[in-house]
């Protein structure tokens, strides 16, 4: 429109120069289709750039002929327009040309927004997985010491107690189960999670019972919270290993539940020798392994704290409740 | 009849070993040990012949149990699952029980364990096994010591530095100094090379207890550690040191 307005403004008439804007739209439209449907197959980089400011030259001056061809049609016997459209070759050029660079730019732009898109979800995808294999790595990693050492416990009781070995077979059996489940969720009640670690302090304690006692309190108010499943068991893991090892005496390991509505707190704490035990610390894998399913969870650091007490150990762990389904 | 020692925390793992020596009459137990405290003491007691020994035990690991120990009776080691220890076994084709194991597996390390009982040849694999690999990863964290009938657990960060004293170690903290049985070399390829360096040949500090280091006679370098001990340097030790703190 603003074409025609521009020629009859220039003295050419109306319909002379409907047509001459027609043609000049058209083929500029169709030079954009075609790029843009090029682009699908084949965009350059910045290492052919120059290659494309070629092309784009190229297709300015093919275009800028083409035109001038046309406009013999369209103004046969128009001499003014001919005339004209002679002298405005350049500009035409040019106009083209800024046309042709700035529809290819656009092209370009939309495409590379587009696979940008894809790439971020691409990779959001992958890191989704990555993330629940690490979960489920983390949640089922269990002491090959502990399995081969409670069967050990099982074949010593096979010859002397056989009744009791084969409950220890069932105790063990129940706890592998628990632990090998299938992804139901992460997250399981409190009562449940006390439960499955009843089952692991059961086994425990036929191997370390002279030494090992645990106590465990849970507030009533405490037992429908949620907890994400086998968290619990590998911090008592820790704590039995850390008393166990750091000293030759009975040890009792403390278990403490409290909530409030937005978390619940657990505290397990564990007699340790300070003058002995300090270079130990650094390989408090279990610590670590919670710490980082926490962070996958819940995309907090602050979830898990140490305090050494004189003579005592003790991790805290703070589960947030607000959210009942925590980023999978 | 032979003398036996069973070493192991869990009762239950003692009392298997047990039975499978009721088939062997000529072979008494003579005590068993909760853990390595006792075992040193009981292997002093009784000088037995023969020890079932685990690994992972309070306060003090199995090898460590007979660093402390002046003579060693012969060993079968029982473990449930230990990498490195394992490694170490296998290099020094020393008999080990994995638990749990069975009465035949149990027969055929007694029935070894007699072939090489009248050799020297077991008690060597036994020192070498000692004195060539750290088997255990809290043994580079930590070194354990006999004085008199008291047993000490040196954090290595509180080593000083370590000085060659005949056949042995003498091990420098700000708490005194302690004797062990080891070499040079054991300390050197164990430790963190970062943290400890030989700067002698009888000599390895602790980097980070170096205060300065003085030159004498325009020849002689001395390190001067935190208590004001003085430690030669070695010609090669010197450059040593100075590639350590990156001068």
């Amino acid at each position: 429109m603003i074409d025609t307005y521009i020629l009859h403004y220039m003295g050419i008439d109306y319909l002379t120069s409907f047509y001459d804007s027609i043609v000049v739209n058209l083929l500029l439209a169709g030079i954009g289709a075609g790029m843009f449907n090029s682009m699908r197959f084949y965009r350059p980089d910045n290492e052919n750039y120059f290659y494309l400011r070629l092309w784009i030259l190229l297709l300015s001056i093919g275009v800028t002929a083409l035109q001038q061809y046309l406009f013999t049609f369209i103004g046969k016997g128009n001499t003014a327009y001919l005339e004209l459209a002679h002298k405005a070759i350049p500009i035409r050029f040019c106009f083209n040309f800024l046309m042709i660079s700035f529809v290819s730019l656009l092209n370009w732009l939309w495409y590379y927004f587009k696979s940008l898109e894809e790439e971020t979800k691409r990779q959001s995808d992958a890191e989704k997985l990555a993330k629940e294999a690490e979960l489920t790595m983390l949640r089922q990693q269990l002491q090959p010491h502990f399995l081969f050492n409670s069967l050990n416990s099982i074949s010593a009781l096979a010859g002397s107690r056989p009744e009791e070995a084969r409950h220890m077979i069932q105790q063990l059996s129940d706890f592998l189960r628990g632990t090998l489940r299938k992804d139901e969720g992460q997250l399981v009640s409190l009562e449940e999670e006390i439960a499955h670690l009843q089952l692991y302090l059961e086994i425990e304690k036929v191997r370390f019972g002279h030494r090992l006692n645990t106590e465990i309190k849970t507030g009533d108010d405490c037992r429908k919270k949620m907890i994400p499943h086998l968290l619990l068991q590998p911090l008592v893991e820790n704590a039995i290993k850390f008393g166990l090892y750091d000293t030759t005496e009975a040890i009792t390991i403390h278990i403490e539940t409290t909530c409030t509505e937005q978390e619940l707190h657990v505290s397990i704490t564990n007699p340790f020798d300070p003058a002995t035990s300090a270079p130990r610390q650094g390989t408090g894998f279990g610590l670590n392994s919670i710490q980082r399913r926490l962070y996958l969870l819940y995309a907090r650091q602050d979830l898990v704290q140490t305090k050494i007490n004189d003579r005592t150990f003790t991790t805290f762990v703070n589960i947030p409740q607000h959210d009942k389904s925590p980023a999978h | 009849m032979i003398k036996a020692l069973l070493i192991d925390d869990e009762p239950l793992a003692r009392s298997i070993v047990r039975e499978y020596l009721q088939n062997y009459p000529d072979i008494e137990i003579v005590q068993e040990c909760n853990d390595g405290f006792e075992g040193v003491k009981a292997i002093q007691q009784h000088q037995p012949e023969l020890i079932f020994l685990d690994i992972q035990m309070p306060k003090i690991n199995g090898f460590e149990m007979l660093e402390l120990v002046e003579e060693h009776p012969s060993v079968i080691f029982t473990t449930a699952f230990d990498e490195y220890a394992l490694k170490a076994f296998e290099t020094h084709a020393i008999d080990y029980l994995l638990k749990p194991f069975s009465k035949d597996r149990f027969d055929k390390a007694i029935q070894k364990w007699r072939e090489q009982y009248s050799s020297e040849n077991a008690k060597k694999k036994t020192d070498a096994l000692l004195e060539n690999t750290s088997q255990q990863p809290e043994q580079s964290q930590r070194v354990v010591v006999k004085t008199g009938s008291k047993i000490r657990i040196i954090p290595v960060h509180d080593i000083l530095y370590f000085e060659a004293d005949d056949d042995y170690i003498r091990i420098h903290t700000a708490d005194g100094s302690f004797l062990k049985k080891k070499t040079m070399q054991y300390f050197e390829q164990t430790l963190n090379s970062l943290q400890f360096v030989r700067v002698h040949r009888s000599y390895i500090i602790q980097v980070a207890y170096l205060t300065r280091i003085d030159q004498e006679n325009g020849e002689h370098h001395t390190a001067i550690l935190k208590n004001g001990a003085k430690v030669p340097l070695s010609r090669t030790g010197y450059p040593k040191l100075k590639e350590v703190l990156g001068m």
